[in-house]
């Protein structure tokens, strides 16, 4: 990024690149553990509350993140994006998951889908805009890296104030026009609704939470990777600039995974739908050393893009099968400790790879190699994965809120007041 | 009748707005990025 504004020399004062890692890192796990503690809050408080946190949270970050840049104090950012920021992201993202389902009755997956795919879709104008406002306020003496974060605090705001201005929640038992709710439960789709905490103690709940974090392990390991991935393994063939390329492409088909796989899973069950991903990602991943050995950057590039998209899939899959699992009334707080997954696989993804690399390539193995061992421990994840996916059954009854449940009536109570 | 041609009306321009205010940023960086996207084919 600095290369490509300009800067060919570091300066004393300086923060390292690890110190920076920290800051993404920060966001990340915040991002997992305030959607898991305010997930009940979200769903009982309503989106519009919980839009507006997150809006204040988030250009609130930005702004004391501009001052950290300015005063070039580097913990008030870690305060700033890391964890202010970071909470706003966990509040954010889960809040519109339970009101579009609530809105589409008829195709939670699709609904699920577009929620999460707008996640993904804001990389797409953050990273070209982030360059052409620096570009913009860069000088001789400075990036203008406050002057962005102040200007994207400010838009952000603009835009996350209006979408809670403009959402709405549909009346209890609203449905679109002809549409007939199936009469009897289906073996994997429950009419019943599970407390939020109770659903924590099902099997059901952990077995789900292993195949996300599972499936979202294997693919964010190769996500970060990507770039450098891609150029060890076809030296001469692709170049810095192509995989640049390759990773803004793997980036589209992450967002348009977000969506499809949802919505493909509205029609062949959520279940079936991480079946597939676990097979087909396992074939993949085995399929992809063997496009190294034989130097076909077409088959590596298509085994990757194909990778990347059930790993959004999976994200924007997840939602729709907690609310088959547990019903619509809690699934929003439900997927907000689910989301602990996600910060964990954040960890484990980049270690696998990272560390086995870099094992590999003392190990005197030539690094268009270095991969190949990584990719079939990614491919015996998924088989794992696999199992836990096979092991999901129904909900049991015992676990199913009766309809004198006084927690039914606070969380009423609560979403009057709101 | 009336009544009804306007509400249509109404809703319309509010689906075009609302569609508009998310679509436009995000076909910007889609377009943004397969610009880049394609330096991976050049």
């Amino acid at each position: 990024m600095t290369k490509l504004l300009g800067i060919t020399q570091s300066t004393p004062n300086d923060w390292k690149l690890t110190e920076l890692g920290w800051i993404f890192s920060l966001a990340i796990f915040f991002l997992g553990a305030s959607s898991a503690v305010f997930g009940r809050w979200v769903e009982e408080g309503g989106p519009r509350k919980a839009m507006l946190t997150a809006a204040l949270c988030w250009a609130g970050g930005f702004f004391l993140s501009a001052i950290g840049v300015y005063t070039h104090i580097l913990w008030l950012i870690y305060i700033g994006y890391g964890f202010i920021g970071g909470c706003a992201l966990g509040i954010g993202y889960i809040s519109p998951v339970s009101t579009l389902i609530k809105w589409f009755p008829d195709r939670p997956g699709m609904a699920t889908g577009m929620a999460i795919m707008g996640f993904g879709g804001g990389a797409f104008i953050a990273a070209p805009l982030s360059v052409w406002l620096m570009g913009k306020f860069s000088s001789a003496t400075h990036v203008g890296v406050a002057e962005t974060f102040i200007v994207l605090g400010c838009v952000y705001f603009f835009f996350m104030i209006v979408g809670a201005i403009i959402v709405r929640v549909p009346p209890p038992g609203w449905a679109p026009e002809g549409y007939v709710a199936p009469a009897a439960s289906q073996k994997l789709i429950t009419k019943n609704d599970v407390f939020v905490y109770d659903a924590v103690k099902t099997p059901q709940f952990w077995l789900i939470w292993w195949v996300l974090c599972l499936n979202v392990t294997a693919g964010i390991g190769v996500l970060g990777q990507a770039s450098a991935m891609s150029q060890e393994m076809f030296p001469g063939h692709i170049t810095p600039v192509a995989a640049a390329g390759f990773v803004g492409l793997m980036s589209l088909f992450n967002m348009g995974g977000r969506f499809c796989w949802a919505t493909v899973s509205d029609y062949i069950g959520r279940r079936n739908t991480y079946f597939v991903f676990m097979v087909l990602g396992f074939v993949l991943y085995c399929t992809v050393p063997h496009a190294g050995s034989i130097g076909s950057v077409a088959l590596f590039v298509g085994c990757f893009l194909i990778i990347i998209s059930m790993y959004g899939g999976g994200f924007s899959t997840v939602p729709a099968y907690l609310k088959d699992m547990f019903g619509t009334r809690y699934v929003g707080a439900i997927h907000g400790l689910l989301l602990t997954a996600w910060s964990m696989a954040g960890i484990f993804g980049p270690v696998i790879v990272n560390y086995l690399r870099a094992y590999n390539i003392t190990h005197g193995v030539p690094k268009a190699q270095a991969y190949n061992n990584t990719m079939y421990i990614m491919a015996g994840l998924l088989v794992i994965g696999f199992i836990c996916n096979f092991l999901v059954k129904a909900v049991a009854e015992r676990y199913h809120m009766k309809a004198n449940d006084p927690r039914a009536h606070d969380q009423a109570v609560a979403g009057a007041k709101a | 009748m009336a009544n009804s041609t306007q509400t249509d009306s109404s809703m319309t321009i509010k689906l075009i707005l609302a569609w508009g205010f998310v679509g436009i940023p995000l076909v910007w960086g889609v377009l943004q990025t397969l610009a880049n996207a394609m330096k991976l084919f050049h």
